[in-house]
């Protein structure tokens, strides 16, 4: 791990690790619902990328926003979201953060900056741009991180708003989580090149960095906030990542296209929880005592906010054609 | 009353609103210093300065998705969009990011955008250039769509659209700009989904949008000389539409045509058919019928491009044989 804040940083370590607990076991019991049958439709876990959405939140600020992807759930836990609200979203309850119309991909919370997941790969690109566009506009400081994978670095929408954002100075890092596939498709057969000379082609600064040392990713962003705060925007990082699980969650036999081999490497050598907690418990942050209440304690949130959700009203049928237009309460009345 | 054209009602429409509400900006191609090929926002950079009126790459998806970005963090975008055949390149972020935001996050988010872009063939344009893609964007829930028909529509229409929360697309027709109507120095705004009865008539309803409501107006002069009495109506909006209107006149001419520059196949004029069919059903003595452009790509030669819209004595022609009774069984 990279040394980055001083033992005094106590509680920022302790809720950076919560963070990653959170979204790993929100990830556990979503697939659970969806393997006993009790979710509606498919979705994509997030985890073993939990240091990506931790480490990159963790430097941002309420009023900061972020666009997240279909792999989105780590996402918005990072972002501040509430168990509760989340799993009524995934099981298309009326407490969900969309009243259930937009379910897992577009599982959205502006409350806490997150613009929502967007189920077109790519598809939030312009949308985070333009939320850059209206800080600089409306001379706010905040500064939007544009979630995307390295399957989106194929989309030509990438490319036209990245060179906006770097003509304009927009106040946007786009946050590329690199975790080596494209839905079943190995990276290296889809991307030519470079990721990072292609945000580096239009002048903005690119880094690339470990995606699973979640200090790491702090550092760098903590550093990229500050700067594009102050106008040096925008930047891109590329995060190097694994994703534990298939394409979604029923993407179940895949050795096809990768080995239970690399699997089994990332999970037992790379992963982000397991090198944090050992960072912290060597530093005498914490006991691992302490991290096993901690643990607990994140198991028990999940699984009353999971019963919660199983037993919250659906919406009421006449929603269906609610939502439609901002100033017509029944769009079909 | 002073007369403006449509061009010089956009432009003041544009500038009033900025005046008003500094949430509000202009992007798009060559919207600045040029001003739009078609000239419409001249003088706008001038008086609110670049970072309101944003000249952007040739990127249409680019600034859409970044106006979509916008709108949703509080800003008012008005997106130009130079040729309405350009909206197939901005459908994903138009149709599946802009219309459906409020909807997906349970009506907690919204993006009050304006989509200017225009139609109508007849230009020398050719296939790409020429088109009246309307009806693609009105068949998404989640948008709404305004078709000026002059002058005094499009100023009262864009001031309306920009003050509307929901991504508003509005279609000016690009033979029109410099067409001059009446407008008014006040201010003065045309609310969406009230439409406009310009002229009043007991045997023939003709429902015009856009362009078509010239070539209405002029078949039903020519009517009137023939000594058919021919209703026009412009529905203003096509979404909303105000089906109340459209239908109270079917019931009382009991005889419609609906004439849009859309292609007329699965388009506006068969979808106003429709909902006339449907409600007006024993109150019609003929069908409804639809004429809309010719289903097929734009050509360029004016020999044939002429052919493909419709005209006020196509429109003539097919009244006459309405009220002779020959189109009961056909159309």
């Amino acid at each position: 791990m990279s040394p980055a804040k001083t033992a005094s940083n106590t509680e920022d370590y302790l809720r950076m690790y919560r963070q990653m607990v959170r979204i790993r076991t929100f990830e556990d019991n979503a697939n659970q619902l969806y393997l006993s049958a009790k979710m509606p439709g498919l979705t994509h876990m997030y985890s073993g990328e939990e240091a990506v959405a931790v480490g990159i939140c963790e430097a941002l600020k309420i009023t900061d926003k972020i666009t997240s992807t279909h792999r989105g759930h780590g996402h918005c836990v990072a972002k501040g979201a509430a168990f509760k609200e989340m799993f009524c979203e995934l099981l298309g309850k009326e407490e969900g953060y969309c009243r259930g119309k937009g379910g897992s991909m577009h599982i959205a919370d502006q409350s806490n900056g997150n613009l929502g997941a967007n189920a077109i790969v790519g598809g939030s690109m312009g949308i985070a741009t333009g939320s850059a566009f209206t800080a600089k506009l409306l001379g706010k400081d905040d500064v939007t991180v544009c979630f995307f994978g390295d399957g989106a670095t194929a989309q030509g929408l990438m490319y036209e708003v990245m060179n906006m954002a770097a003509l304009w100075k927009l106040p946007v890092i786009y946050a590329c989580e690199n975790n080596g596939y494209s839905e079943y498709t190995r990276t290296d057969e889809i991307a030519a090149g470079s990721i990072t000379a292609r945000a580096e082609a239009f002048g903005i600064e690119a880094h690339q960095v470990d995606g699973q040392d979640v200090l790491a990713v702090n550092e760098l962003t903590e550093q990229l906030v500050a700067r594009a705060r102050k106008g040096e925007g925008p930047f891109f990082m590329e995060l190097m990542t694994y994703r534990y699980h298939g394409h979604h969650v029923g993407d179940i036999n895949r050795e096809y296209y990768r080995s239970k081999e690399e699997e089994k490497d990332w999970k037992e050598n790379r992963d982000p929880i397991i090198k944090f907690r050992g960072w912290l418990v060597e530093q005498g942050i914490a006991t691992e005592d302490e991290i096993e209440a901690l643990n607990d304690a994140v198991r028990k949130d999940a699984e009353e906010a999971v019963t919660y959700a199983l037993e919250a009203r659906y919406p009421d049928e006449s929603e269906v054609d609610m939502h439609v237009f901002t100033d017509v309460k029944h769009a079909l009345a | 009353m002073r007369e403006i054209t449509l061009s010089q009602a956009v432009n003041e429409a544009l500038a009033e609103e900025m005046r008003r509400d500094e949430t509000v900006f202009i992007i798009g191609e060559d919207v600045a210093e040029a001003g739009t090929p078609f000239k419409v926002l001249s003088g706008l950079v001038e008086e609110f300065g670049t970072s309101r009126v944003v000249d952007t790459p040739i990127a249409e998806p680019g600034f859409m998705g970044l106006a979509v970005g916008a709108a949703m963090t509080g800003t008012r975008p008005v997106v130009d969009l130079m040729f309405g055949d350009f909206i197939y390149l901005i459908m994903d972020q138009l149709c599946n990011q802009a219309a459906k935001t409020h909807y997906m996050s349970g009506g907690k988010m919204s993006a009050p955008l304006v989509l200017r872009t225009n139609l109508g063939a007849t230009r020398r344009s050719a296939a790409q250039h020429s088109q009246s893609l309307h009806a693609l964007v009105a068949h998404i829930p989640g948008l709404k769509v305004a078709m000026p028909s002059s002058a005094y529509e499009a100023k009262g229409l864009m001031k309306t659209a920009i003050r509307d929360d929901n991504p508003v697309v509005i279609f000016e027709d690009k033979l029109m700009y410099n067409d001059k109507a009446p407008v008014p120095e006040e201010e003065y705004l045309i609310p969406f989904g009230e439409a406009n009865i310009l002229r009043e008539g007991a045997d023939i309803t003709l429902i015009g949008t856009s362009s078509m409501v010239q070539v209405c107006e002029a078949a039903a002069e020519i009517l009137a000389k023939e000594g058919i009495s021919a209703e026009v109506i412009d529905p203003r909006t096509i979404v909303p539409l105000d089906e109340d209107t459209l239908i109270n006149s079917a019931k009382k001419t009991s005889r419609v045509i609906v004439v849009d520059e859309g292609h007329q196949s699965y388009g506006v004029t068969g979808e106003i058919a429709g909902r006339i069919n449907e409600k007006a059903f024993y109150h019609l003595d003929a069908p409804v019928l639809r004429m809309g452009a010719m289903d097929v790509p734009v050509p360029f030669t004016p020999a044939l491009e002429d052919l493909t819209v419709p005209t006020p004595e196509a429109v003539v022609e097919k009244a006459r044989k309405l009220m002779s009774g020959e189109m009961i069984h056909a159309a």
